[in-house]
């Protein structure tokens, strides 16, 4: 078991939990993640690792509510417990002195592009990050990642703040603007804009990695189910990612197993809604 | 009646009568229990399990024992059991076999202890395996299972990595010798393939939950949700325990490398397994899991892992459960008796048939297998004849979920965080037959992850030896 010591609201259905986990946070490195369990009869999914405390044997989670996982799990308070926060799994990210990185954030992808970008910032990189979300009301951590970056653009799609418009277009221009000068692209988010960050920085020749969300129940190699086809051959995203080059990742075929349990999750998601709601209209 | 015909031991001649056929076990009907993921056999009741002992011609060179791997006194524990001493039987084969009623269900007796046995040259073999299954669970059922008396501490400790039937065995073991035994397990439930590959149908979870919790009660610490490898290397284990015990099993799936793998609805049988088993999807949406209901089910392969996916398929509601098998009936590596009882539910088996490559409609889902037909040619190195695909013999059979059960090997987690393990072929590790010794000082092995994909009762057979000689090296600090 293990307890919930801090929960904050960073946007609406976008919650960020610091969980009690002394074994995950002293190896825990940036770009690897957990597997949570909530209870019994819950489902195994994966969570990246946003930020951990060593010392207070803790992890950082943030958690955009998408289904009935990620609802339940936002419901949660402080001093609940989880029943499995099995981790750190996944290779960390190759951290190194490269010279000018940028990283690009998307939606709650911006959580784990944060560790990324400190220890990148730290080994001595110059660090320009784009981060971007729908609307400027889901948007977060942008000190935090100004903080860790020696740029930071922010864009949001509907132009409510910052740029207007996608992450790519800024990145673009950054590539456009600055031959030569970088030397890698760190790009986490949707898969969708993974896909097209992708395709965005491959003319250009600079390397980029994503960090792959396939669909995952053990997280230790043992399931194959969180294959995708990547430079190739099929890859067990759990241990031999999650991050891969974004350029040799089979987009589509990745879109389409994401797709795979779509009726099922809707099916749990209503029915754990029919019953969340029963629960607040007895305490009402 | 039973005990009345038992026969001098070791006076063949003078053998009074012989019963040339098995005691019948009763079991649930196929038509119902395609609907269930309730057991399939309901086990001997006490009157049917004397008569089966009974069976025993008690021989003087009991050859039954050299069949079964971890040696049990067969031979003295049917002798008791037909004379209705059920407690002094199971005591004796406890002697050498911990889990009794999970070997009792899932070994390949037939190619095992049953093979062997004298009665089977003429008649049918004694059931070996039905009689221990039903000792075990008549002990349960009388709900006194004693703790052994441990030896005083010692004050060493030993990690063992893998609560499946190797890592229990090896933990049960130093336990009672006195040794201080923490138990790392990656999932959240101990029991390994017992809990997420073994269908509840042919293994109750009740079952692997007693067990395990009687090597808790020895004092034995369990510690889940812990990836050795990634939580902490195995080099970090050894500096703060003074053995390691590694039966990490061989949980990486294979996969064929044929085109449309990893089309959606293409699953590892470890994962549909996983699903059903430890995840309990077949209860979804009370279970959050969700497993994918075809109507359609084909399943790859021909060991009991195959048997388990087609049949639990057939319970999640497939109209059509198919298993498509390389070679013969004959050559099919699983137990006999699943063979039948997925003959008898219903799977319609394709002998001879390679598949070639998976096909997918707009949606990137399965649509078809194609496959190429086989004969059978030379013997390979392992004496079965060579299945050789038919050139241009391609057809497609439509279904809408495929399986692949078709082999695994241990999980490179470990290995590539450990320097100084040696592994072969495979990833699998490399040990000492005769104490499970490993390439590292300090560190033994044993099960799956040292012999590949194999049988529980011989991941508890090297369990076993492993905890002996753990015991050793312990006590002598000589590697
Ligand atoms: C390595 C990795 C790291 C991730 N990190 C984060 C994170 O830090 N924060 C965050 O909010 N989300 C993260 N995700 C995604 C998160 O795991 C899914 O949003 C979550 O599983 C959805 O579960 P649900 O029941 O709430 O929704 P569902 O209704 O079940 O599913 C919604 C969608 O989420 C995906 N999904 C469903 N089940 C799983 C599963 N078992 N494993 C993975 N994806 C699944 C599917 O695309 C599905 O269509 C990560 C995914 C991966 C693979
Ligand atoms: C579907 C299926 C059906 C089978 N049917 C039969 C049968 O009928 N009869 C028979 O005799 N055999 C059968 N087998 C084979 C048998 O189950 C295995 O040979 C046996 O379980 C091996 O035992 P083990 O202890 O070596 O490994 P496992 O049972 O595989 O247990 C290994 C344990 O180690 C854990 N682990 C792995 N990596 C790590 C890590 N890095 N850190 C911590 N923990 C880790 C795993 O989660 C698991 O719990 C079957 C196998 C399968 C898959
Ligand atoms: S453990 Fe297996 S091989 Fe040995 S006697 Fe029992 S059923 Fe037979
Ligand atoms: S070989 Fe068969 S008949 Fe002979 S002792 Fe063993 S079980 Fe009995
Ligand atoms: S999640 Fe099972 S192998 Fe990756």
């Amino acid at each position: 078991m293990y307890r919930i010591v801090e929960k904050q609201e960073l946007a609406p259905g976008i919650k960020q939990m610091v969980v009690e986990t002394p074994h995950v946070a002293r190896r825990a490195r940036p770009g690897q993640f957990v597997i949570v369990r909530l209870d019994a009869p819950g489902e195994r999914i994966p969570l990246t690792i946003a930020d951990h405390d060593t010392a207070q044997g803790t992890v950082t989670l943030v958690v955009q509510e998408v289904g009935k996982t990620t609802a339940q799990m936002g419901t949660l308070e402080v001093g609940d417990t989880i029943a499995t926060v099995a981790g750190p799994l996944g290779h960390p990210t190759e951290i190194a002195a490269y010279g000018t990185v940028v990283c690009v954030g998307g939606g709650v992808g911006i959580a784990p592009v944060f560790p990324i970008a400190r220890a990148l910032q730290t080994a001595g990189n110059r660090v320009l990050s784009i981060i971007g979300a729908r609307s400027r009301n889901l948007l977060f951590w942008e000190e935090r990642m100004a903080a860790v970056s020696n740029e930071l653009i922010v864009c949001t799609d509907d132009g409510s703040y910052g740029r207007p418009g996608l992450v790519t277009e800024p990145l673009r221009e950054l590539l456009e603007a600055r031959p030569g000068e970088i030397a890698r692209i760190w790009a986490i988010g949707p898969a969708v804009m993974m896909k097209f960050v992708s395709r965005t920085t491959e003319p250009f020749g600079v390397p980029t990695t994503v960090s792959l969300n396939t669909v995952m129940i053990d997280g230790t190699g043992m399931c194959g189910g969180c294959r995708v086809v990547a430079g190739g051959g099929a890859q067990f995203v759990c241990v031999d990612g999650p991050e891969f080059s974004g350029w040799q990742v089979d987009w589509d075929l990745l879109l389409s197993r994401l797709q795979y349990y779509r009726p099922q999750e809707q099916e749990a998601f209503e029915q754990w809604q029919r019953g969340a709601c029963r629960v607040e209209e007895t305490t009402a | 009646m039973a005990a009345g015909r038992l026969p001098r031991r070791g006076d063949d001649r003078l053998m009074p009568r012989i019963i040339p056929t098995r005691t019948p076990m009763a079991e649930q009907p196929p038509a119902q229990r395609i609907h269930n993921f309730d057991e399939v056999p309901y086990g001997y009741t006490p009157e049917e399990a004397k008569a089966e002992a009974a069976r025993c011609l008690l021989c003087k060179r009991p050859t039954c024992i050299d069949g079964c791997p971890v040696h049990i006194n067969i031979v003295g524990f049917l002798e008791l059991t037909a004379k209705g001493d059920f407690r002094g039987a199971i005591n004796l084969i406890k002697e050498s076999d911990a889990l009794p009623a999970i070997t009792g269900r899932v070994c390949p007796q037939e190619t095992q202890c049953e093979q062997v046995c004298v009665m089977g040259r003429k008649y049918q073999p004694v059931a070996i395996g039905r009689v221990e299954r039903f000792l075990a669970d008549w002990e349960a059922s009388r709900g006194d299972l004693s703790v052994p008396e441990l030896a005083p501490p010692t004050g060493k400790t030993v990690a063992v990595v893998g609560a499946g039937p190797a890592g229990l065995t090896v933990a049960a073991d130093l336990a009672r010798l006195g040794h201080r035994v923490t138990v790392f397990e990656a999932l959240h439930e101990a029991g390994g393939v017992l809990v997420y590959g073994i269908p509840e149908f042919r293994l109750p979870k009740a079952i692997v939950q007693r067990e395990v919790n009687y090597v808790c009660n020895l004092g034995v610490s369990l510690i889940k949700d812990f990836v050795v490898g990634q939580t902490a290397t195995l080099d970090e284990l050894l500096e703060d325990y003074n053995a390691i015990f590694l039966g990490s099993g061989a949980g990486l799936p294979w996969f064929l490398d044929i085109p449309g793998e990893n089309l959606s609805g293409v699953y590892s049988a470890n994962e549909y397994l996983t699903r059903s088993n430890l995840m309990k999807a077949y209860r979804f949406p009370e279970y959050d899991t969700p497993i994918a209901r075809g109507r359609r089910v084909i399943t790859i392969g021909g060991g009991n892992v195959a048997m388990d996916a087609c049949r639990t398929a057939l319970r999640l509601g497939a109209e059509e459960s198919m298993v498509v098998y390389r070679r013969s009936r004959d050559e099919m590596p699983a137990r006999i008796e699943e063979i039948h009882h997925a003959e008898e539910e219903g799977i319609r088996f394709m002998y001879l048939t390679t598949p070639v490559a998976i096909h997918g409609d707009d949606q990137g889902q399965v649509k078809e297998l194609e496959c190429l037909r086989n004969e059978l040619g030379e013997p390979d190195a392992s004496g079965r004849r060579r299945p050789v695909a038919v050139e241009g013999s391609n057809f497609r059979v439509p279904a809408d979920i495929v399986i692949m059960a078709i082999g695994q090997s241990p999980s490179p987690l470990i290995p590539r965080t450990t320097a100084d393990l040696q592994t072969q072929r495979d990833g699998v590790v490399v040990i000492d037959e005769a104490t499970g010794k490993t390439s590292m000082k300090g560190v033994f092995a044993g099960g799956d992850v040292a012999t590949g994909g194999a049988t529980v009762i011989l991941a508890m057979g090297q369990g076993r030896t492993a905890a002996a000689a753990i015991h050793d090296y312990l006590k002598t600090g000589v590697w």
